[in-house]
């Protein structure tokens, strides 16, 4: 059998090849050739054939066949082998696979080689990819290393030690003997590489940490980093004329970790960090790269205030530099120094602004981030409009960031009510699409709490719509507010500037466009159409109008829209004389902080500050004359609860899916009847009268129960009856989740038989987290004027492990004193 | 440092050093996800850039081959160039004058040469002369053995 061919013959024919199948097939030639020649245990080719399977690797070809064979060149006497057998052991091996357990012995006997490079080429194997358990065996053989006089090896062995405590932390201690005089060797090698293992050892045990402390590890790294800028020319370790930078940089890091909130360690610092701060050469990247790491360190510890505006003031002057590396680090760590030092680094704040004018994008970006942070009330006029402008220049990618957070700049130091409409008035249309869906109802809820703006934003969002109305989060704004304040639009009120002359049609004009086009969401939709709908109690010429557009949409294809058109002209027809009441003008919203989700959960009941995390809908309809007390709402919380509309005026009629909820619970017999109410009294939006407290003090120990428990989702109702109303049973539900994984998505609905009403309020949230560390709580009010036996069909959906979930049960076990 | 990518305007590999484990196929996922970005880099930007939760640092060479780090939160990025300058500054006076055929035609010294002057992803010799002097040394050796075998079988 011919000899097989040279490694440089091989990467010569492959790259001859022309197309990929051609290499392709040149690749599988060779690797037949090679198997075949491994089979036959040929020990003299064997490294040959390895080094061609490694280029064959590289050129992403599989290679695990040459495993062994690695191994076996590692094992080998000869020099040769051993450095391919390794360089392919480091390639082609992982620690996954068990057979590099097997390098274990060869590795270890190779530590103890006469030669010094063969220990040399273990010793790098091991740091590079050797295994916990590899780790653990040699870990003595490599601390005998450490203490050996051999530089090239000693130098080695404190890299290898530091693999081992990256992979077996316990064996730290077994070095700590060994640290004592590395730092006394002159070898810039053995320096650099004992700095990296004492920084290993500092950073990962306090107990290390404040062993270093006290074995005065600070003067000695003083003393050391002293010498090397002392020192004269050194063309050994000189780069660009500073000595051995790389050294330079590991100990300044070091002595950030010493320093950090120890007061001693930072004051013995503090000449040393001074001095290099001021004496580095800064024509180069060299010099930059120390001085960086000398500012990071200065900012970490507890350097005097001189100190710290040294350090910011470098940050400074990198902004400025024509390096954009540089501009990009100083960025970075005036970003890190902006909470602490403020002040400082509001100085340089004209030349971070013009950093968003950078062409490159990771420093636009950062110059953002620190633009925002450096927003406060003196200067945010200024900075808006910088920010404005850089709004409207940007990558789409920064958009939705810029946007969010002009917002919360805004609303934290807007110096005026109009300039905080204006600018978000600017933001909407400039960013329209951009905008997070969460800003709308936090905009919608900014704007009614300015009461005297109302007619001048009504205006000037009209207007913005008038020319484009594809941005859904500014139509929707702008519809929710058409909505409200179109009699303001219509009889020409604003204050603030010149007043539009509007018609109603002209208004009813624009919102129906949005309903009819192409561009507008559904939820965007059903914003205009309730819109459409407020205006009948505000317009007076046009509620003819009104009521054909909603009675058009009740053939809707789109469930949503046929479902308030449904309800709306129901309250044309049978419940106008509530029209007035319910589409009156919304009062000023709470804004409440919220942790769970954001959507605005459709309720149409009053909420409840303790229990909730939702945002509360706007509570403001009015209650009618006569309250009544609980509102019909079979089935209460909405089935897609990302609804975020305002629940303005949705009536309590069941929808059409709760119906199959009800089906049999027909105790009365009489067939259920299309969408209209499924119960005597009129149905009322609101419990009534703020001052009544939900839960009422007659606990009176009535007994919980679980109502529900399947599949690791336990649902418990607990009791209590109101005090005011004996036929009002508050039964609040909690929902725990036993599995390993979180349930998500969750909706609770329930219905009730005729003769009762239900209200169900907002959930506190809509994720139940695994291993029952934590339960969606949901209050559910029941009405039961005949007394009767309560029953109730619930149905449950979330997301479980993936997939869509749904149960529906019956709860039967209601105790007693729930009811009677 | 979790490893160092060479690679060429072609995003064709030219030698690749890992400091973490990885199975190939999250090595081959992260070199093709990587190549791509940086080679979307057009000459204006920096040398740095943010993916996934690394730092990247690389340096455009020759026209042609890209030299790609990738180091974590805490480590400076500007003396990560620098060891990539030095790193050249190596291949540069072995090779005298490298391009990038020497490193196709010779991977396997690109890689002797890296592991004299990193280990473990850390800088184990900061004197020039040393590496140098140390791969010398260790191709004299090579040359021994091949030479002390009876067939001449060097895998060269």
């Amino acid at each position: 059998m011919p000899a097989p061919i040279r490694l440089r013959e091989l990467i010569r024919t492959i790259r001859t090849a022309r197309t990929q199948a051609e290499e392709r097939e040149m690749i599988q030639k060779e690797c037949a050739a090679i198997r075949s020649s491994f089979r036959e245990e040929d020990n003299t080719y064997r490294c040959r054939n390895v080094a061609k399977l490694l280029y064959m690797h590289m050129l992403g070809y599989p290679a695990h066949f040459g495993q062994l064979e690695c191994l076996k060149l590692i094992a080998s006497q000869k020099f040769t082998d051993k450095r391919i057998g390794y360089l392919g052991a480091m390639l082609l091996l992982d620690e996954r696979q068990d057979v590099h357990l097997l390098m274990t012995n060869c590795i270890k006997n190779d530590l103890n080689h006469s030669t010094q490079y063969v220990q040399g080429l273990a010793l790098c194997t091991l740091g590079c990819m050797g295994s916990s358990e590899m780790c653990r065996d040699l870990a003595g053989e490599v601390e005998k290393l450490l203490k050996t006089s051999n530089s090239y090896l000693r130098k080695k062995a404190a890299l290898c030690a530091v693999h081992v405590i990256r992979k077996v932390p316990e064996l730290m201690e077994m070095f700590l003997p060994a640290t004592k005089n590395l730092l006394n060797e002159k070898n810039h090698g053995v320096l650099h590489t004992s700095v990296v293992l004492l920084t290993e050892m500092c950073e990962r045990s306090p107990d290390m940490l404040a062993h270093f402390r006290k074995v005065s590890l600070v003067p000695q790294l003083v003393r050391i980093l002293k010498n090397l800028i002392m020192s004269g020319y050194s063309p050994e370790h000189d780069v660009s004329g500073i000595s051995d930078p790389f050294l330079q940089v590991r100990i300044l890091r070091l002595l950030r970790i010493l320093g950090r909130n120890d007061d001693d360690s930072s004051e013995a610092m503090n000449d040393i960090l001074a001095q290099v701060a001021t004496n580095t050469e800064t024509s180069k990247n060299v010099g930059n790269a120390i001085l960086y790491e000398t500012v990071l360190t200065i900012m970490d510890i507890k350097s005097e205030s001189g100190l710290r505006v040294l350090a910011i003031n470098i940050l400074g002057r990198f902004l400025l530099n024509n390096d954009k590396n540089i501009r990009y680090v100083a960025l970075t760590s005036l970003l890190k120094t902006v909470q602490t030092d403020h002040n400082a680094v509001q100085r340089h704040r004209s030349t971070i602004v013009d950093c968003l004018k950078d062409l490159d994008v990771s420093i636009k970006r950062r110059a953002m981030e620190l633009s925002f942070a450096l927003v406060n009330g003196n200067n945010v006029r200024g900075m808006m409009k910088e920010l404005l402008y850089f709004l409207d220049s940007c990558e789409p990618e920064f958009k939705a960031d810029c946007a969010s957070g002009i917002f919360l700049a805004a609303e934290k130091y807007a110096p005026s009510k109009r300039w905080h409409i204006d600018t978000i008035m600017r933001v909407l249309t400039t960013a329209g699409s951009y905008v997070r869906d969460d800003a709308v109802p936090n905009l919608i809820q900014l704007i009614t709490n300015s009461v005297e703006m109302h007619a001048y934003t009504v205006q000037r969002l009209y207007k913005a719509i008038l020319g484009d109305y594809s941005q859904q989060p500014l139509v929707q704004v702008a519809s929710w507010c058409i909505g409200e304040y179109g009699d303001l639009l219509v009889s020409g009120q604003c204050e603030e500037e010149e007043p539009i002359q509007v018609t109603e049609d002209e208004v009813l004009d624009i919102l129906e466009s949005v309903l009819i086009s192409n561009m507008s969401a559904s939820v965007t939709r059903g914003y205009a159409l309730t819109a459409i709908m407020k205006l009948s109690t505000r317009f007076t010429c046009t509620v003819n109008r009104i009521k054909k557009v909603v009675s058009i949409y009740g053939s809707s294809i789109d469930v949503e829209l046929q479902q308030r058109a449904v309800e709306y002209n129901a309250l044309f027809k049978k419940y106008d004389h509530m029209r007035p009441a319910l589409l009156e003008r919304m009062p000023v919203m709470e804004k409440v902080t919220t942790n769970g989700p954001t959507e605005i959960v459709q309720t149409n009941g009053e909420t409840e500050p303790a229990v909730l995390e939702t945002k509360p809908p706007p509570s403001g309809l009015q209650p009618a004359s006569e309250a009544n007390d609980l509102l019909d709402l079979l089935g209460g919380s909405d089935i897609t609860p990302v609804i975020p509309t305002a629940p303005t005026s949705k009536p309590a009629f069941a929808g059409g899916e709760l119906l199959d909820l009800l089906g049999d619970l027909n105790l009365t017999g009489s067939p259920v009847s299309a969408p209209a109410p499924q119960i005597a009294q009129p149905p009322f939006l609101l419990d009534g009268l703020p001052s009544q407290p939900l839960f009422n003090d007659i606990a009176a120990g009535i007994p919980s129960i679980t109502a529900y428990n399947k599949n690791g989702l336990k649902i418990d109702f607990t009791f209590e009856r109101s005090n005011t109303n004996p036929s009002v049973t508050v039964i609040t539900i909690q929902a725990s989740n036993s599995t390993e994984l979180d349930m998500t998505d969750f909706v609770f609905q329930a219905a009730v038989p005729k003769t009762f009403q239900l209200q169900l309020l907002s959930p506190s949230s809509s994720v139940i987290p695994a291993f029952n560390s934590g339960t969606i709580t949901q209050v559910i009010k029941v009405l039961n004027p005949q007394k009767q036996q309560l029953r109730m069909r619930i149905k449950l959906t979330y997301n479980h492990k993936g997939s869509a979930m749904q149960d529906l049960a019956e709860v039967n076990n209601f105790p007693p004193q729930s009811w009677q | 440092m979790q490893f160092m990518l060479l690679f060429s305007r072609q995003g064709k590999l030219r030698l690749q050093k890992w400091y973490v484990p990885l199975s190939d196929k999250e090595k081959k996922k992260i070199t093709r996800e990587l190549v791509q970005t940086v080679l979307a880099r057009k000459p204006k930007m920096c040398s740095f850039l943010e993916w996934r939760d690394l730092k990247i640092v690389y340096k455009r060479l020759y026209a042609s081959l890209y030299f790609c780090c990738a180091i974590e939160d805490q480590d400076n990025e500007l003396i990560t160039l620098e060891i990539i300058h030095r790193y050249v500054e190596l291949l540069d006076k072995y090779f005298g004058s490298v391009c990038e055929l020497d490193i196709i035609f010779n991977f396997e010294k690109a890689y002797f040469i890296l592991d004299e002057f990193l280990l473990g992803g850390e800088v184990q010799e900061t004197s020039k002369k040393n590496v140098l002097k140390a791969i010398e040394q260790a191709d004299l050796l090579q040359e021994v053995s091949n030479s002390t075998s009876l067939a001449e079988v060097s895998y060269r």
